[in-house]
C-alpha cells in the first residue's frame, strides 16, 4: 500500500513542479477553444444549435484530459529505460501495486490539468448550465482520465521505441480525439462515422461532460458512465498484463 | 554470496550468455569484464531478477531469484548503466521513496539518509532537485541509495562511464571503503582496464556469452604473459573491435544525449 501511496505521491509531485509545462500545455487547449469556438462559432448558430464555445468547451477539456492521462502512461517507454522506474522494477514490490501507484498518479495529474483547463474555459466565457453538476463532470473527468492513464500503461509497457510512439499518436490518439464528437454533435453522423464514435471509448468521455455541463447530452448519463467503468475495467486489466510482462 | 552454474540466456538464436559459472565470496569486490555485447549486463539482469535464465542455477546469499525473487531484490542495491534517478525530486526525496520500496522503518530510513548522503558528501545538497547536479553527484547518489537497504550485495553496472578522473577516482574510493566499513560484496563492470586492476579482488573476463578467464589481476597477467590488465584482456579477447547492432535502447539512449546537449 505505502508503494502505491509514494508512487502515486510522485506524480503529484513531478506536476507540481513543472510551472512551465503546465504552462505550455495549456496552449493547445486554448488554440481549440478560441480558433474553433469563435471561428465556428457563427455557422453553427446559424444552423440552429446555439452557441459553439458552450458546445466545444467539454469537448476541450475532456481533450487535455485524453492527452495528459494517455502521455502519462505511454511516458514508461522513457521511464522504464532512461527513468526512475527501472529501480522501481528490482524493488521488493509487487508489479502490480507499482503499475497502480503510476496510473493512479497519472490519471490524478490528468485530472488536475482538465480542472484547469476547465478555468481557462470559464474565463474565455464558457458558462455551464448547472453548478451543481460539477461533481457530476468531475466524475466523467476522473473516468477518462483512468481509462486512457490504464490505455497508456498498456500501450508503454508494450513499446520497444520512438517510432511507435509516433504512429500511436497519429493513429490512435489524434483519431480517438476527432472521432469522438468533441467538435460536432452525434446526431445525424453518416453511418460509418456514427458506427466509429460508438467504439471509442472518449465519446462516452465527452458526452458525459457535455450532460453534466451543459445539459444535452447523446446518451444517458449512467449509459455513459457504465460504458467507461467497463473500458476502464479491461485497460486496467490489460496494463497490469502489459506491465508485469516489462523486461529492460 | 553469489553462485553461478552454466547460466544460459538465448533470444532467438543469439546464445548472448553461454553456460557461465562462477563464485563471488562475501566481502569481495568482483570485476566483471567484456567487450561490448559479450553478455555483461544480461548477466546483470538475470543476477537481479530483470531476466530470466534460460537454463541454468543462480544463487544470491542462497537464494535463487526465479523462486523468491522478493527476497532477493531485498538482498541486492544496483546502480544501472542508465541513470535511473527522478531529476524533478530532490535527493532526499529520491532516497526516501527508495526506503519506502524497501521497506525501511520511517526511524531508521532518516538517520540512514543522512549517513549516506554525508559520506557522499551530498548532505549540503540534499534539498536540490536531482536535475541541477553533476554527472558525477548523480552516480554517487545512486550509490548511496543502493545502499540504503543495508544490501548484501552491490551490482554497479558501468557506473563511471562519462565521468571525468576525479569524479571516477572519487567515485571508487567511496566504493572501496564502503565494502570495508559496511561488508558489502560488490559486483562490478567497466571498460577502465586500469579501474578494474585498481579495485577488484578478482575478475571474469566473458567474451561471446562464454568466460574466457578468471582469477586475480596478478594471476591474469601471470595468465598471459602480459604486464596490465589492459594488455591481458586484450590478448584474451582479440583486438577485434564488436560493433553491436544498435538495439531500441541504444538508440533512445543516442537521443537522450543530444538532448542533453
Amino acid at each position: 500500500m505505502s508503494a502505491i501511496y509514494i508512487l502515486w505521491l510522485r506524480e503529484i509531485k513531478r506536476y507540481s513542479r513543472s510551472r512551465a509545462q503546465i504552462v505550455a500545455s495549456l496552449g493547445q487547449p486554448l488554440l481549440y477553444l478560441l480558433a474553433l469556438g469563435f471561428g465556428l462559432g457563427p455557422v453553427f448558430e446559424k444552423a440552429g444549435q446555439g452557441s459553439y464555445l458552450q458546445f466545444v468547451a467539454p469537448g476541450v477539456i475532456g481533450m487535455s484530459v485524453l492527452f495528459s492521462s494517455i502521455f502519462s502512461g505511454i511516458g514508461l517507454l522513457w521511464d522504464r529505460q532512461f527513468g526512475f522506474l527501472k529501480e522501481t522494477l528490482v524493488a521488493p514490490v509487487p508489479r502490480l501495486h507499482i503499475m497502480i501507484g503510476r496510473t493512479l498518479g497519472g490519471a490524478t495529474v490528468a485530472m488536475l490539468q482538465g480542472t484547469l483547463v476547465l478555468v481557462v474555459c470559464l474565463l474565455a466565457g464558457f458558462r455551464p448550465a448547472f453548478i451543481s453538476t460539477l461533481p457530476l463532470a468531475l466524475l466523467f473527468m476522473a473516468l477518462i482520465s483512468i481509462v486512457f492513464a490504464a490505455l497508456g500503461t498498456a500501450i508503454g509497457s508494450g513499446l520497444q521505441n520512438m517510432q511507435g510512439f509516433q504512429l500511436i499518436m497519429n493513429f490512435l490518439v489524434m483519431p480517438m480525439y476527432f472521432l469522438s464528437g468533441a467538435l460536432y454533435p452525434l446526431t445525424g453522423l453518416p453511418r460509418a462515422l456514427a458506427l466509429v464514435t460508438r467504439v471509442d471509448p472518449l465519446t462516452y468521455g465527452i458526452d458525459g461532460l457535455r450532460g453534466a455541463f451543459i445539459g444535452t447530452a447523446h446518451f444517458a448519463a449512467a449509459t455513459n458512465a457504465a460504458v467507461l467503468g467497463a473500458f476502464a475495467a479491461v485497460f486496467l486489466a490489460l496494463g497490469a498484463y502489459s506491465f508485469s510482462k516489462i523486461q529492460i | 554470496m553469489i553462485h553461478v552454474e552454466a547460466l544460459t540466456k538465448t533470444f532467438g538464436d543469439l546464445r548472448a550468455v553461454d553456460g557461465i559459472s562462477f563464485d563471488v565470496a562475501a566481502g569481495e569486490i568482483f570485476a566483471f569484464l567484456g567487450p561490448n555485447g559479450a553478455g555483461k549486463t544480461t548477466t546483470i539482469q538475470m543476477l537481479t531478477t530483470l531476466l530470466t535464465p534460460t537454463s541454468g542455477a543462480i544463487a544470491i546469499d542462497g537464494i535463487d531469484p526465479r523462486r523468491q525473487p522478493h527476497d532477493v531484490r531485498r538482498r541486492f542495491g544496483i546502480v544501472f548503466q542508465d541513470p535511473s534517478l527522478d531529476g524533478e525530486l530532490t535527493a532526499r526525496e529520491n532516497m526516501d521513496l527508495h526506503g519506502v520500496l524497501y521497506h525501511v522503518p520511517r526511524r531508521v530510513r532518516g538517520e540512514r539518509v543522512q549517513q549516506l548522503l554525508t559520506l557522499f558528501e551530498l548532505w549540503d545538497r540534499r534539498d536540490t532537485q536531482v536535475k541541477k547536479f553533476s554527472g558525477g553527484m548523480k552516480r554517487r547518489l545512486e550509490i548511496a541509495r543502493g545502499l540504503l537497504h543495508t544490501p548484501k550485495v552491490l551490482f554497479l553496472d558501468e557506473p563511471t562511464l562519462g565521468l571525468d578522473p576525479q569524479s571516477r577516482n572519487q567515485l571508487w574510493t567511496h566504493v572501496r571503503n564502503l565494502n570495508v566499513s559496511e561488508g558489502v560484496t560488490v559486483f562490478l563492470t567497466t571498460h577502465y582496464m586500469d579501474e578494474a586492476e585498481r579495485v577488484a579482488q578478482r575478475i571474469a573476463i566473458i567474451d561471446h556469452g562464454r568466460i574466457v578467464a578468471q582469477g586475480s589481476p596478478t594471476e591474469l597477467k601471470a595468465q598471459t604473459g602480459t604486464d596490465s590488465l589492459e594488455a591481458a584482456f586484450l590478448k584474451l579477447t582479440g583486438s577485434t573491435i564488436r560493433d553491436e547492432r544498435a538495439d531500441a535502447a541504444d538508440q533512445m539512449r543516442q537521443m537522450v544525449r543530444m538532448w542533453r546537449k
